[in-house]
């Protein structure tokens, strides 16, 4: 290849990666559907740790929504049960989906702090799973959610290495990557995820922060919120209220 | 289905929490065996590189037996990554429209760049006068390849002769930092998942790439004593000793390095420095401290510390650096299987510690790996029959 | 640069001019044989957003329900079971509004789905209802007592324990076991009722606990007893002392 070939090559490049980034919001509007557009929206999700009841609705949920296999080995979304008794030790299980959990050995009076936390993809703004993908076949949309292409996943799992929050699986239909995608295809309709829909205590908030008015808005002004793993600069948009830091 | 019911299995046994996504280990046996291949390429070229670029005369008789053990490894290094996707037939993707912030995205580049332009370059030059001598003596279907190889090339005068030789230094100041980049992005490709601490580190690259340099020269310093008295002739011990040397040499610094990461862990004793040690004294603990450092390193180090202070026999050294060159394989081997294998064994809550169940049969299982890793030998052993790498007078003159 | 093609032997031509000609056969094949679709990212990333829209909806909603079934609806509004959207027990029901004589929502009316949320569970957040189904009219099935659409049970719970059970069982353990909540917590009937609005008392004072722990009180001669002019003299007593699990921190 000669060098006004390559530059030529090189250029084509650079420039679809930059119409990618800033490709103009009637183009998208257009791509999508007519009512939506992606621009004026930036989704992100509020959870209240002392509201969770670990009920599991929200897994099951999500599992029916999405088309996610039955079995316990792969989550789109997931919540996690921590016991911290008085000796400091911390015993940390996902909870099952069943309603078997009733006959736990935990004796109250060893308890120190005890809670749920449910967990999901956390649609960083600054996402490693993005950046390491070799071709490109998961990516942020312009309305904050990452998406993945399974038609051009060619199964690497480098995406799946690369998420420090234990996030993405390999589906095994597929064979390709799946994660948490805040059920986009119910957002562009203007409905809430299916997690946030079936929660019974509203510990689920979702919300659209270039909105004026949305409950992300309230839960973020009248919370201190932490994300997870903040250190990783992912810049992670789901927001935790009232998160222990036991919980990583 | 057979994954569920033996994820089902592995359930029971983790130790601690995981994250329930955790469960399957993402990068098998083959992602282990990958890097294995490509560090054996880097390093036999490292070594190959020093007759050529650093003068080094001695080594001469292992050149030719270097370049092809790179390229009869370089052959088989996509396989296991291939095998392994879960999409096989769209790899071509990679090619086509790779990601640019992906180091993963820029090894088919890497790799094109290095086959083509390092290791068939080079290999052409060095080969073609013989090439075109061969194909004059030959008959029938070998005179024909023959000729088409050399690119029906007929100029064996000595100008063209030493055009040839000055190429091929060329080609292989080019190919060290190639050989570098080959090997080193890979360790640049864990060293940069900052999600992970067993891998996260700037030493990952140098790591990777001196474990190469290690193995190869140790699988070349093999193979020559392999070849050699298979082919009849006799082992000439100055190019050995040297060979030994350099290995000598590669695997101080390679040990170096490794204490140097060991320590600094350690010492820093950062936030994931419990659940690693956890890992370390239960899961890893024959993998890392029995293979990979008693076994892999300290010992061999002191067989060459002691042949290097010794004056031992000839049999005795012959014996003692096939002994140290089979370990050293099997040492750098289990250095894979820790990286690779030991960074998915720990959960990134930093709470728990899963298994990895290798299976027998499937496409990433044991045997394929085993497959993968023999294959190399037969194209080798193809390669040397073709394009021999020692003249007649060089195998008797010994 | 003439004269330089010239120096060059042919081997070396040779070897160009085969790098050559595989740059130009890849670079026509990429650039004008290639389909759009095959190399575009943004075409790429378009499609995928796509086909992602357009997945199938399973879950309706919190609103849909309301057009047929109000009264329901209206039922629900008023009980403790309000916020809770009707596809949370009921499952996804998109299906049905498009197909409602044929497609049917679930109907849970076995005891284990009550369970999901109401089996007791020493994590779950205090206040909320809890019971020990072993124990709690073991084995009839929820709904024989609980509208679950105002799931109101016929009396009004009778202990604490009904949604703080977890706090009674942590103290049925401590030295405080046959102190009753209301000993310590002034408890209007309307609380269990209206539990977020009729909130019971909390004692605010120090002398509150010395009524029984003072020196000079005049409770029973096995209690601790300190001076509470000197113990502690800064600080509320439960600042310390967990009152629910006395002897533990």
């Amino acid at each position: 290849m000669d060098r006004r070939d390559f530059l030529k090559n090189l250029g084509l490049l650079v420039s679809s990666g930059g119409i990618v980034g800033g490709l103009s919001a009637e183009a998208w509007a257009l791509i999508i559907n007519k009512d939506y557009d992606t621009s004026k929206h930036n989704y992100g999700m509020g959870i209240d740790v002392d509201k969770c009841i670990g009920c599991g609705r929200c897994m099951q949920a999500c599992k029916t929504e999405n088309d996610v296999p039955d079995e316990p080995f792969f989550f789109r979304t997931w919540v996690e049960r921590y016991v911290i008794k008085n000796d400091k030790s911390v015993s940390v299980k996902t909870i099952g989906m069943g309603p078997e959990e009733s006959a736990d050995l935990i004796v109250e009076k060893d308890i120190l702090r005890s809670f749920f936390v449910p967990k999901l993809c956390n649609q960083c703004d600054h996402p490693p799973c993005v950046q390491v993908c070799p071709v490109g076949a998961t990516f942020k949309t312009a309305d904050g959610v990452i998406l993945m292409d399974t038609k051009r996943c060619v199964g690497c799992r480098y995406c799946i290495q690369a998420c420090p929050y234990g996030a993405r699986y390999l589906h095994p239909v597929t064979h390709v990557a799946d994660k948490c995608t805040f059920c986009y295809h119910r957002l562009v309709k203007g409905l809430l995820p299916a997690c946030v829909e079936v929660c019974p205590k509203q510990a689920r908030v979702f919300g659209d922060m270039k909105s004026i008015a949305s409950p992300l808005g309230r839960f973020t002004r009248m919370n201190k919120t932490h994300v997870l793993k903040a250190g990783m600069n992912t810049d992670p948009k789901v927001y935790y209220a009232n998160l222990d830091g036991e919980v990583n | 289905m057979e994954l569920i019911h033996s994820l089902s299995e592995l359930s029971k046994q983790v130790v601690g929490f995981i994250y329930p996504n955790e469960i399957e280990i993402q990068w098998s046996i083959l992602i282990v065996v990958y890097p294995y291949i490509t560090g054996l390429v880097a390093g036999a070229f490292i070594l190959a590189s020093l007759v050529k670029v650093f003068n080094v005369k001695e080594l001469q008789p292992t050149y030719r037996l270097a370049m092809l053990t790179a390229l009869a490894f370089m052959l088989i290094a996509p396989l296991p990554l291939q095998l392994h996707l879960g999409q096989p037939l769209r790899s071509y993707e990679m090619f086509l429209t790779p990601n640019p912030t992906s180091a993963m995205a820029m090894f088919g580049f890497v790799y094109l760049w290095y086959l083509m332009v390092v290791l068939l370059l080079e290999i052409w030059f060095e080969y073609r006068r013989d090439m075109i001598v061969w194909s004059n003596e030959a008959t029938g279907l070998r005179k024909w390849i023959l000729k088409g190889l050399s690119l029906f090339s007929t100029d064996i005068s000595e100008k063209a002769v030493a055009f040839d030789k000055k190429t091929v230094k060329v080609v292989t100041i080019i190919g060290i930092p190639s050989a570098f980049l080959l090997h080193g992005y890979v360790g640049f490709i864990f060293g940069s998942i900052k999600a992970n601490p067993w891998w996260s580190s700037v030493m990952m690259p140098v790591v990777f790439l001196f474990s190469a340099i290690v193995s190869g020269i140790a699988m070349v310093m093999l193979l020559y004593m392999i070849v050699i008295p298979l082919k009849g002739a006799k082992i000439d011990m100055k190019c050995l000793d040297k060979v030994a040397s350099f290995l000598f040499y590669a695997v101080i610094v390679d040990f170096a390095i490794e204490a140097l990461d060991f320590i600094h862990r350690l010492y820093q004793s950062e936030e994931s420095i419990k659940i690693l040690s956890q890992l370390v004294s239960t899961k890893l603990f024959m993998s890392l401290v029995v293979l990979q450092v008693l076994l892999g390193m300290l010992i061999p180090l002191s067989i060459m510390v002691v042949i290097k202070v010794f004056r031992l026999q000839e049999e005795l050294r012959r014996l003692l650096y096939f002994v140290t060159g089979v370990l050293i394989q099997l040492g750098i081997f289990s250095v894979r299987w820790n990286v690779v294998i030991g960074g998915q064994l720990f959960s990134k809550s930093f709470r728990g510690l899963t298994t990895y169940k290798m299976e027998m049969t499937g496409i990433e299982g044991f045997l394929v790996a085993l497959a993968l890793l023999i294959i190399p030998f037969i194209i080798l052993s193809v390669l040397i029959k073709f394009l021999p790498p020692w003249k007649k007078e060089e195998l008797v003159g010994n | 640069m003439g004269n330089f093609l010239k120096k060059l032997p042919e081997q070396a031509v040779r070897i160009i001019v085969l790098f050559i000609a595989l740059a130009v056969v890849l670079f026509v094949v990429r650039q004008f044989i290639l389909p759009p679709s095959l190399k575009d990212p943004v075409l790429q990333k378009a499609s995928a957003t796509e086909r992602e829209a357009a997945k199938e909806i399973k879950y309706g909603g919190a609103q849909i329900c309301t057009g047929c079934h109000e009264k329901v609806h209206d039922v629900k509004a008023k009980g403790y079971h309000r916020d809770l959207t009707c596809e949370s027990c009921h499952g996804a029901a998109q299906k049905h509004t498009e197909n409602p004589t044929e497609i049917k929502p679930s109907i849970p009316k076995k005891r284990d789905y009550c369970g999901y949320c109401h089996t007791y569970n020493s994590s779950r957040p205090t206040g909320f209802p809890q019971i020990n189904p072993d124990t709690h009219n073991p084995r009839k099935p929820c709904i024989t007592c609980h509208n679950p659409h105002n799931p109101a049970p016929p009396k009004a719970p009778g202990s604490c324990s009904a949604c703080h059970a977890q706090i009674e069982r942590t103290k049925a353990a401590s030295y405080h076991a046959l102190v009753a909540c209301t000993v310590c917590h002034t408890t209007p009937e309307k609380h269990k009722t209206s539990p977020r609005t009729v909130i019971p008392s909390k004692p605010d004072k120090r002398e509150f606990c010395g009524k029984c722990h003072d020196k000079s009180s005049s409770s029973s001669k096995g209690l601790p007893k300190v001076d509470m002019e000197t113990h502690g003299e800064k600080y509320v007593c439960w600042q310390c002392h967990y009152p629910h699990m006395l002897g533990g921190l």
